[in-house]
């Protein structure tokens, strides 16, 4: 369990972190940050650097775990126990970690290269398990790295270094495939609007269980602006959906705007123009059973709709940990605990005088 | 050689120092399972025992086809099996597939049970033969043991009140029946195994049991055999043993290396013939705070073993060869990263899918030397199938100590193959204990102990030691991200002195027979048991041959050189084209002969003799 008990941390004495009130420096690590000026990812590392010290849980209990690509310098960049893994690999790498140690807090940090395309499996296979995770995926929608080349959540049509006839590929939604796998929290957020973020990221700290957050964010160098449809102060009431659980599903100035559902299709209403019951608005329900309307507004994107930001979905299920160290009491309560003698003693055996 | 021992009911009972025999049927026909209740019962006279499974990829290919067949060979004996024999010297064989199949192996004038029920004009179309062999004399060089057990077994089995198809199942205990009384072996045991085994099904139990004993009192009473056979019991080292396949072993291996180093074992694999029983054998077993994770893919495996080592459980993983490959590149991450992790390699025949479900031992040189970049790993090679016991253990130990991933060697043949193996006192394993662990004061990520090299195991949930590690490589002592040129030659070093390191640690190399002579024949592996045998009999025939088997790869133990020079000439019998020949060469002045056998199943003894033979010729 993630939600560290305070009184139990204070059973370690003389470690200073347990008997202090950590701050935001406590997380900063001498590393120098190398990411370029005006990327999006030093938003979210200022997020996890304040979120860090109001969760309750003692430093070393932290762990970072990433795979390769810009975002997954991170690890770096925060004072916790963190492995900088290979390709794709981290919420393998997560899961491992996780099973081992079920105490400890363990984050996935990934991008929309290293997650949804040469570590896709792992993610899913993460959020389905529903491993006490929490990943975030940074989608600048782009490969920085390598500079440039067009990624999996890359729009259709997008031209590149590597595809300077336009990208002929139709992007993998993150939202989509989170929510086909059965996460428990799945949430999308914005690097440009720090309160969104912050919050965001908090709510999927205190999930138990698998919570997933992608976090849109913009690559200054190869993708610069490419959610400046979403981030514009002026245009971005009319552009995205602040999600609510309970809510209806309203935007624009003054929320006239509403996503109405007909025929299984959404569609854009004006409250003002069209004489529409306010009864009969889409009302979020991040608890559903089904990930119906989750998905449904997961899909939501410009130009023809808002993007929606906040939690598609949030549901309780046991995790996986939790039921491999309920086998593992479960044995032991059953059998004893394991001993060796019986063990090697046990299957055909025969003396020998 | 054989002493009459009397005849009692008739029949002369002939005293053999070993036998070798095989079942062969329809995959479906429960070959594996009389095959290995035999295997149980030799056991437990005394007997020693080594047993070599032999099935097909296909779960179920057609009934009655060549393609289909399994078999379980046994060779048990009154002294030290190695091997599962060369050549069975009895048949049984449930169709005319498994006849054509497995005919080439058995000794001329060798014994062949054949159900004759299954000899029907269809079945020896399967089989692909033109007449019949029973009736065509093309068996005239065997002694030919027609017996109609499918009509018999219904008979025997007809009071069950079970279906005919269940009934019919039954026909494999028929068979164990009539070796029971050619091997003179009691039935009891088998009938209270039946007991234990299908308690819930007493009809099952009960036609199975008919069958059993209507084939003992068939043998015995009908004119089948002139004469039936005794192995006397083995003079082995007194205590108690088990029967144990590889695979089981180093399950066991895994367990009791996690409960000494008392920690939490992690072994995350993905299924992969001929390693999943490890992965089945750990998951029953929880009780010890084996955690097991049966993962999305081979990659996934290794890098959730990679992740519960940081976090401080024993972190293993296991595979075969084309898993292997899929693995590599986190293993060089446990090398950059200097965790503890295990990988079990249980090869099979490749490249690619190859023959998913034969032995061979080509994964040698990937394990060595498979990794991009300067990736230095600790490499062993189980020799038998309790070995894999000990090596496991030894892996755990070794990744542990040297902070390093450290790749076991075993194979499809150790993988299924049984054995007996005196069963380990846990008492008397060593612990497996860590070095101080580093304090708050004193701590940084790449501070090595002076004598292994190894940086300390400092895992999250120890507070003051916060830290990252990673891919990129590292400065020296502070584990900082670093680029620099010197700092990178440096660390390739030190991770290969470290590596190299391990030898201290290691037993020495043994030679088996003398110090010196005309013949060496160095092997690794699976190979132990034909390679011992073989030589112990030239050694018997007074020849200068000895045997020095390498379960260290790398490092390799000291002082090999001396031992090398010592010998006119060395032969390295291997399956794969000279893999260990390749890095002797590449090590040791000395010539090395090849002997290669590549075709997905162990060397026979005689295989191994013929060549020492012909190195020994003037």
């Amino acid at each position: 369990m993630t939600s560290a008990n305070p009184s139990a941390t204070a059973a370690n004495p003389g470690q200073e972190d347990c008997l202090r009130v950590l701050t935001r420096k406590d997380f900063q690590t001498p590393q120098e940050v190398r990411w370029c000026p005006g990327c999006g990812d030093y938003s979210i590392l200022n997020q996890i650097h304040k979120l860090m010290p109001t969760l309750g849980i003692p430093r070393e209990k932290i762990v970072f775990i990433s795979g390769i690509g810009c975002a997954s310098r991170f690890p770096y960049y925060v004072n916790t126990y963190g492995m900088h893994g290979i390709h794709g690999r981290a919420p393998a790498i997560a899961t491992g970690v996780k099973c081992s140690n079920p105490e400890l807090s363990v984050w996935v940090i990934t991008g929309d290269g290293d997650g949804l395309s040469i570590g896709t499996n792992h993610l899913i296979h993460a959020m389905r398990r529903n491993v006490d995770l929490k990943i975030l995926l940074f989608n600048n929608r782009i490969y920085g790295l390598t500079k440039g080349q067009y990624s999996p959540t890359s729009e259709f049509g997008k031209k590149t270094k590597s595809s300077p006839m336009g990208t002929i590929e139709q992007p993998i939604r993150p939202v989509q495939t989170a929510l086909a796998s059965e996460a428990t929290f799945v949430a999308r957020t914005i690097f440009a609007d720090p309160a969104h973020l912050g919050k965001t990221i908090e709510a999927a700290a205190r999930h138990t269980g698998a919570a997933f957050v992608e976090i849109l964010q913009n690559c200054r160098v190869f993708n610069d602006d490419a959610f400046d449809v979403l981030t514009d102060r002026a245009a971005r009431d009319e552009t995205r959906i602040l999600l609510e659980h309970g809510e209806p599903i309203r935007f624009g100035a003054g929320g006239r705007k509403a996503v109405v559902v007909r025929n299984m299709e959404p569609h854009v209403v004006d409250l003002d123009a069209e004489k529409i019951d306010e009864r009969d608005l889409l009302v979020h329900n991040a608890q559903a059973t089904s990930p119906g309307l989750a998905a449904l507004l997961g899909a939501l994107e410009p130009p023809e709709f808002p993007t929606a930001l906040g939690i598609f979905r949030q549901v309780n299920r046991p995790t996986y940990n939790e039921l491999l160290m309920n086998q593992v009491r479960d044995s032991v309560a059953g059998r004893g605990s394991g001993d060796l003698k019986k063990l090697l003693g046990s299957g055909t055996t025969w003396e020998v005088e | 050689m054989a002493t009459a021992l009397g005849n009692a009911k008739d029949k002369e009972l002939i005293q053999v120092h070993n036998a070798t025999v095989r079942f062969a049927g329809d995959s479906g026909d429960g070959m594996q399972l009389v095959g290995s209740q035999f295997a149980d019962l030799a056991s437990m006279v005394g007997n020693t025992i080594r047993t070599l499974p032999d099935y097909p990829s296909e779960i179920r290919a057609p009934a009655g086809s060549l393609g289909g067949v399994s078999g379980y060979q046994l060779n048990f004996g009154d002294y030290e099996i190695t091997t599962p024999g060369d050549e069975p010297f009895v048949l049984v064989a449930m169709n005319p597939a498994a006849l054509k199949v497995n005919l080439p192996e058995l000794q001329s004038r060798g014994i062949v049970v054949v159900n004759e029920d299954e000899f029907t004009e269809a079945n020896l179309r399967k089989a692909a033969y033109d007449s019949n062999p029973l009736e065509d004399g093309s068996l005239d060089d065997y002694r030919v043991i027609p017996v109609a057990m499918t009509t018999l077994n219904d008979e025997a089995t007809r009071h069950t009140g079970l279906s005919k198809p269940q009934r019919e199942r039954c026909k494999n205990f028929f068979a164990l029946g009539i070796m029971l009384w050619l091997y003179d072996r009691p039935m009891q045991p088998v009938l209270e195994w039946l007991m234990k085994k299908f308690a819930r099904t007493r009809d099952v139990m009960a036609a199975n049991g008919a069958s059993l004993r209507a084939g003992y009192n068939f043998a015995d009473t009908a004119e089948l055999f002139r004469v039936h056979y005794h192995v006397a019991q083995a003079s082995l080292p007194k205590g108690r043993y088990r029967r144990i396949t590889g695979n089981e072993a180093a399950a066991l291996g895994l367990i009791a290396a996690a409960s000494k180093a008392k920690r939490p074992l992690v072994y995350a694999s993905y299924p992969i013939t001929p390693a999943s029983e490890i992965l089945h054998e750990l998951s029953r077993h929880k009780e010890f705070d084996v955690r097991t994770i049966q993962c999305e893919d081979e990659i996934a495996a290794c890098c959730a073993a990679i992740g519960a080592s940081f976090a401080g459980a024993i972190g293993c993983t296991g595979t075969s060869g084309p898993g292997l490959a899929l693995k590599t590149e986190a293993i060089g991450l446990a090398v950059m990263t200097e965790l503890p992790l295990v990988v079990i390699d249980v090869q099979r025949a490749g490249p690619s899918t190859g023959l998913p479900t034969k032995t061979e031992q080509a994964d040698l040189l990937m394990a060595m030397y498979g990794r991009h970049g300067e990736s230095p790993a600790i490499v062993l090679a189980a020799s038998s199938p309790g070995d894999c016991f000990q090596m496991a253990f030894e892996a755990v130990r070794l990744a542990t100590q040297f902070m390093t991933p450290v790749l076991l060697l075993s194979d499809s043949f150790l993988a299924n193959s049984a054995e007996p193996m005196p069963i380990p006192d846990p008492d008397l394993l060593p612990d497996i204990e860590f070095r101080p662990t580093a304090t708050p004061d004193n701590f940084a990520p790449y501070r090595r102990d002076p004598k292994t090299l190894a940086r300390p195991w400092v895992v999250p949930g120890m507070p003051g030691m916060e830290h990252r590690i990673g891919g990129l490589e590292k400065e020296d002592v502070t584990g900082a991200v670093s680029y620099d040129a010197a700092n990178h030659g440096k660390m390739v070093e030190l991770r290969a002195r470290k590596v190299a390191a391990a030898a201290e640690t290691i037993p020495p190399a043994q030679v088996s027979g003398p110090e010196s002579g005309e013949v060496l024949v160095v092997g690794w592996g699976s190979t132990y048991g034909a390679i011992a045998a073989a030589v112990g009999e030239l050694q018997q025939r007074g020849l200068a041959v000895s045997h020095l088997h390498l379960r260290y790869l790398n490092p390799l133990p000291a002082k090999l050189a001396e031992i090398f020079g010592r010998f006119r000439s060395i032969l390295v019998p291997e399956n794969n084209l000279g893999h260990l020949r390749i890095i002797l060469r590449s090590r040791f002045p000395q010539a090395f002969e090849p002997l290669a056998k590549v075709e997905g199943r162990p060397f026979l003894i005689r295989e191994i003799t013929a060549k020492i033979e012909e190195m020994l010729k003037p």
